[in-house]
Order: C-alpha cells, then structure tokens, then sequence
C-alpha cells in the first residue's frame, strides 16, 4: 500500500528528471555544453506560470525583451566589418521583433482571463526563445572552445539566471494552479490528473524527440553533429544551426518540465538547479550519450529519492547523488579510452 | 570634446571631496550587514527593506547608515564587518540574517568592541559575549509556549517533520530537553530540504505512526510542503508550526491545508488585534504600517521588524550614551553598550526587551503570541 503510493510519487518526479536528462544529453551531445542552466528553465517556467495563475504579466517577458537587445548587440558587433542587409533583418526581427511581439501578446492575452492549458503554452512560449538568446549571447563565441571551458560558461550562465530569478521573481516560492483539478481512483490509488499530464507529456516529448532525429533533415543534421562536429561540418551540416535547435528544444523542454511541475510543488528562483541537477544523475548513468538509458536512468532516481525519503529522510541527497560513483567507477572501467577533444 | 571630458570629471571629484572626507565622528554610524541575495534572500530582503524606515536623526544627531549584502556568506559577512570597523567607523552594527553569517560578525564585534544587534538567532556561545544582542526569540522561548499548547490541547504523542539543516535540529534539541516535562513524546522525526519536490515519502511515514499531532520544523513558503503533503494523505489533526512559517506567503500557498493548525509568532504579525494594554502594540502598529505604506498590503515579515526593534532599542539608548561620549570613539561605543544593557525594559515591536549583563537576549513571554489560520489570515488565539 505504501509502497504504491512511494512508486507512484518516484514515476511522477521522475518522468520530470527524464526530461530534463534528455535535455541535458541533446545539448552536450550536439554542442559539447555541459548545461547547468537547464533547471534555470524549469524555475522560469514554473514561476511564469504561477504569475500568469495570478493574472500578473510574468517578468519573463521583459526579461526576454533584454535578451533579445543584448543578442541583438552581439550580432552587431559581429556585423561590424561590413553586414549585408538581409542579415541586419534577419537579426532585427529575430532579436527585436520577434520578444516584442511576445511581450505585447502577453500583456493583451493575460486581462481576459486564459483557461489553464493556454497558460501554459503562452509560458512554453516565452521561456523557449531564451534558449536562442542564451545561446547566442553566451555560447556562441565559444563554440569551439574545450568541454571545461564551455563549462565554466554555463556555470556563469547559471548564476546569472539565478540572479535575475532572484529579481524579478523574488525570494519566496510560488505554487502555479494544476492543468486539471480532476483525482481518478485506480482501486486504493489515487491520481491527480496533473501526474497523468506529466506522465503523457514525457512520453509524448519522448516520441517526438525520436521522430526528429530519425525523420527529419534538421534532425539527422543534428544526430551528424553529435557524431562528429567536423565531419558533419566538412560535409555541409551547419553547426550553428545545430546548437541553436538544440538550446531552443532544452529550454522548451525545461519550459514544460516547469509547468508540469509548478502545480505539485512550491517552486522558488534557485529550485531549478537541484531539480536539474537530479536529471543530470540520469544523464550521468546514460554517459551523456544515450537517450533510452537516460530516461530510464530518470525514473530510477525518481523511485530511489522516493524510497530513501521514507525510509532515510535526512540522508535523501546523499543517497541520489552517491549513485554517480559506483556508476563513474563503471563507466571508467569500461571506458579505456576516451574520446577525441 | 576630450577637454570637456575631463572637465565634468573633475568638477564630479570636486563635489564629491567634500562627502569623502567629511569625518563622520559628529554623526552616529550604523553598519547593517544583510543577506539580500543567495539562499537567505527571503529574510534579507525585508530586513534591508526596514532600514529604509530608519529615522533620518537620533537623539539629536544625524544617523549614518551603511547597507551591504553578505548572501548568507560568513565569510562575507567578516568582511563587511570589518569594512564597517576599520572604514566607516560605525558604533553600531547589524546583522546578519543567517545563524552562520551572524556568528561571524560577531566575532569582528567582540575583538573591535562594537555593539552588535544580531538579527538572527545564535548559539549560546555567541549569546554570551559581552558586545552582542539578540533581536529575535530564543527558540526555547518558542517552543516551550508550543510545547504548553500542546499539552493544553491534549496531545500526547506528535510526529516531526523538519528542515534538514540547523533549523531542523533546533526543535528536536529543544525537544528532547522539553518534551519530557510536557508530557510529549517523538513518535516519528523526519526531515526534507527547502527546495524538495515532494514530500510524500516522509508524509507517508509519519500518517503511519499515527501521531496525535504534528509538528513541523521549517520556515517560510518551504514549511507549506509538508503542511499540504499532510492534509493531502489525510491527516486531520492539529498541525504546529514554528513561528519562521508565519508569513502571508505561507498562507498564499497553503490555502485550505493551513486550517487547524496552531503557529508561535512573534506579535509584530498581529499588532491589530492585540489589546491596547500590550506593551507590543504601539511600536508594531508604527512598523506595520510605515512597511505596508512603502512596500504594499500583506507584505510584513518577522524578520523585518528585528530591524525596526534595533532602531527602538537605539533611540533609547543612544541618548543615554551620548551623555558620556562622543560618537565615533571608543567611549560612545562602550557607553552605548551599556545604556542597551541597563537602559531597559525597551518596548519593540516584537517583545519588550530587557537586557542584562548575563542575559542578551532580553525577552520574556511578551515576546510569544499563538496564532491560528482562518480564510487567508492569521489570527490571535484566544
């Protein structure tokens, strides 16, 4: 009886872990980035959320607009020995343009009173782009550096965003309001429906994600990249494409995982890293490569937490992350050798 | 171009000389170290906040005040402390909102004799030393009035849930030193961290132990966790909670979950419905309503209005000291020392201090109010 109730809470925080290890594995395998700001996202998400619950515009929308000047400024900069005009465009609208659009959807959609599901896709909505401006703004110039130094990066990029969550959000935690109020009984079990929205959206993300990669061109460019960057680059693929697809896709995933998870527990500015970090275990055991074994990986961790909060509260945290160890063992071992920087 | 450049410069140096250099010995100085970033934000902010409600003179004498953030950091807070001491020349310092940032500055306090107000609560230890003063309630203070109310509404056993850091232990110290002369005993002791996602496994726990109540250690948005964990399993009985949980953000994300349930506060929360004989009513109606008029409706905090007590503990005693020495030396500083510790009883808003040479931290019962929770608002137990 209680066991059912830890499996069931284990499967519905773990799906969220598996989105954000799936995630975590799109980006480092596409671009190399080990990305820490990924529970950033979930933060935003679910706060934006909760603000809109509130019929408040959320901060993320200015927050964007500022993204999209400072990207619009380095793609001046670079325009500055001599740009041609469907570039400059190109950059004004996508910079520009295209958030402030956003923000005047926003603050004309928020007074009439949105039902819960479109909420959730204006918040989806604006926490996706900043993945393109945070990639544009942060990565970019250092595509080609090393794994450490790209790491570094998102460890500035994860404290500044936690910074600017601290702003605009402030310090206290915020609850969004559930998809679906509804609780179905299956027989002693009770599920809410806002377990079944995640469970049904992780698996459906899950599906998606494997129809891009094996059906679509952008998709297979994607897997090329994550192969070998300078082979996909010598036959063509562009990889600047390819990171931005990859960030984009990371911050809307985080942007679902906040809203799926918003409404089940109280978020606050600096949630998101552990929540993250979690996903990251999974990553971790699927050796930042595989997809299956990450979301499978996810769910383990979900059901461990779950299991060690009952029997060993105190020492919860250590038990998840004490499972990287035996499994670095493992993966050293099997690993001789390593792959090319 | 360039020449008129350099010329704002150096018309910006020539104005600002005269404040670099004015020496700051005929003005008193407080330096108020806060975590208004970092993990501790949430009671920083409303701390830095008060100070902007600070009197412009005290006293007579205009007041100096110099506000840094410490994010929670120990080492931090050493830092700002002794950039109070060594440039700014305070008398007085304030800080910080963390135990651990706290101890610190009262390290720097003790070896450079300045008077220190801590606004959070610190070890005995620390409680002990000569220059610092304690703002907040004592735990033991808070938890023997739980522990009283408990026994007065029959509760026998109770299960624990609680933050796993010192604010956790905190409870089951006190009580394991308490619980035995109320009759209470620990059926189940659980634990989670602030930015958990769930808290069913420990919850589930707990209902098992079929506990006659509950009590939750944590503070803030984070002690509504288990509050609502609970209520959703089932549990119907009385919930207690520690006076760190009383915030209206709390309430905001309890909702119906918070019904039942008993907390200790301090009672600058309710000054409205205090009897007009409590001597906590005048000063904290003055700081809930001079904060609500800045900061907005619904926005007081416990832990603000240690800042507001510091400042009424000051007026009183300031005057004093300033009998006996200027401000700025050595003299004021150990002269206000002892106007604070002889100059009471100080009514605040959060209790009425009364310190004495071998008690800093000055409060009594006064300082305790019990408050229970109906449609959004917090309200005086009878």
């Amino acid at each position: 009886m209680i066991a059912t109730f830890l499996i069931q809470d284990g499967v519905t925080n773990g799906a969220i872990y598996a989105l954000l290890g799936l995630a975590l594995v799109l980006v480092f395998s596409v671009t190399r980035v080990i990305f820490i700001p990924q529970g950033e996202f979930v933060a935003y998400g679910a706060l934006t959320l909760a603000l809109l619950d509130n019929d408040r515009i959320p901060a993320t929308t200015s927050l964007l607009l500022c993204f999209g000047a400072i990207a619009f400024l380095a793609d001046l900069w670079s325009m500055r020995r001599g740009a041609d005009v469907r570039a400059f465009t190109r950059s004004l609208a996508l910079n520009l343009v295209f958030p402030a659009a956003i923000y005047g959807l926003t603050t004309v959609l928020v007074p009439l009173g949105l039902p819960s599901f479109a909420k959730a896709l204006l918040t989806i909505l604006i926490i996706a782009p900043m993945g393109y401006y945070v990639y544009r703004i942060a990565y970019r110039p250092l595509a080609d550096a090393s794994v450490l130094v790209l790491l570094i990066a998102s460890v500035g990029v994860h404290l500044a965003m936690m910074g600017l969550g601290l702003v605009f959000f402030g310090a206290e935690g915020l609850r969004a309001r559930p998809l679906a109020e509804a609780n179905y009984t299956i027989g002693s079990l009770m599920i809410p429906a806002q377990s079944l929205w995640i469970y049904g959206s992780t698996i459906a993300i899950i599906i998606a994600l494997y129809m891009f990669f094996e059906r679509t061109l952008l998709g297979k460019a994607l897997r090329a990249t994550a192969v070998n960057r300078l082979g996909a680059r010598l036959v063509g693929v562009r990889t600047q494409l390819t990171g931005v697809t990859a960030f984009t896709l990371a911050a809307a995933i985080g942007a679902i995982s906040g809203v799926l998870i918003g409404p089940i527990t109280t978020i606050y500015y600096d949630t998101g890293f552990l929540i993250g970090l979690k996903g990251f275990v999974a990553a971790i055991i699927g050796g930042l490569a595989s997809f299956p074994i990450t979301a499978v990986a996810a769910i383990g961790v979900g059901l461990i937490e779950s299991f060690a909060s009952f029997f060993a509260s105190s020492y919860k945290e250590v038990i998840v992350f004490g499972l990287i160890i035996p499994v670095l063992v493992w993966l050293s071992l099997s690993h001789a050798f390593h792959e090319e920087e | 171009m360039k020449n008129r450049f350099f010329a704002g410069i150096a018309a910006i140096a020539a104005l600002s000389l005269p404040v670099l250099a004015s020496p700051a010995l005929a003005d008193v100085t407080i330096g108020v170290t806060v975590s208004s970033t970092g993990p501790g934000a949430a009671l920083g902010i409303p701390l830095k906040n008060s100070v902007e409600l600070w009197p412009a003179d005290v006293g007579g004498e205009k007041l100096k005040v110099v506000v840094l953030d410490d994010a929670g950091d120990p080492s931090v807070a050493t830092t700002n402390a002794r950039r109070f001491v060594n440039d700014d020349k305070v008398d007085v310092i304030v800080g910080s909102a963390l135990t651990p940032a706290s101890i610190a500055v009262a390290g720097v306090a003790a070896e450079t004799s300045t008077p220190h107000f801590s606004a959070s609560p610190v070890p005995p230890n620390i409680s002990k030393g000569k220059w610092t003063f304690v703002l907040p309630q004592d735990a033991g203070l808070i938890a023997r009035t739980l522990f009283a109310r408990m026994k007065a509404d029959g509760v026998k056993t109770f299960g624990y849930i609680g933050f796993s850091d010192s604010y956790g232990d905190l409870w089951v110290n006190q009580y394991k030193a308490l619980g035995e002369q109320y009759g209470l005993k620990m059926v189940a002791e659980e634990r989670y961290a602030r930015p958990d996602t769930s808290v069913s496994g420990q919850v589930l726990k707990l209902v098992a132990a079929r506990p006659d109540a509950m009590f939750v250690g944590a503070s803030g948005t984070g002690a509504a966790l288990p509050q609502i964990g609970l209520r959703e399993r089932g549990f119907t009985g009385k919930i207690y909670q520690t006076h760190g949980a009383v915030t209206f953000d709390f309430l905001r994300i309890a909702g119906k979950a918070a019904d039942n349930t008993i907390f200790a506060s301090g009672p600058v929360m309710v000054p409205e419905f205090q009897p007009d004989s409590s001597e906590t009513k005048q000063e904290g109606l003055d700081y809930v309503t001079a904060y609500e008029k800045k900061f907005g409706a619904g926005t007081r905090t416990q832990f603000g209005a240690h800042i507001h007590d510091a400042m009424a503990i000051l007026k009183r005693a300031i005057p004093i000291a300033l009998k006996n020495a200027k401000p700025g030396t050595p003299e004021f500083r150990a002269a206000l020392r002892d106007a604070i510790e002889t100059g009471g009883p100080f009514p605040a808003s959060q209790g009425v201090f009364e310190y004495k040479a071998d008690d800093h931290l000055g409060l009594d019962d006064r300082a305790v109010v019990l408050l229970t929770a109906r449609n959004g608002k917090f309200e005086l137990v009878k």
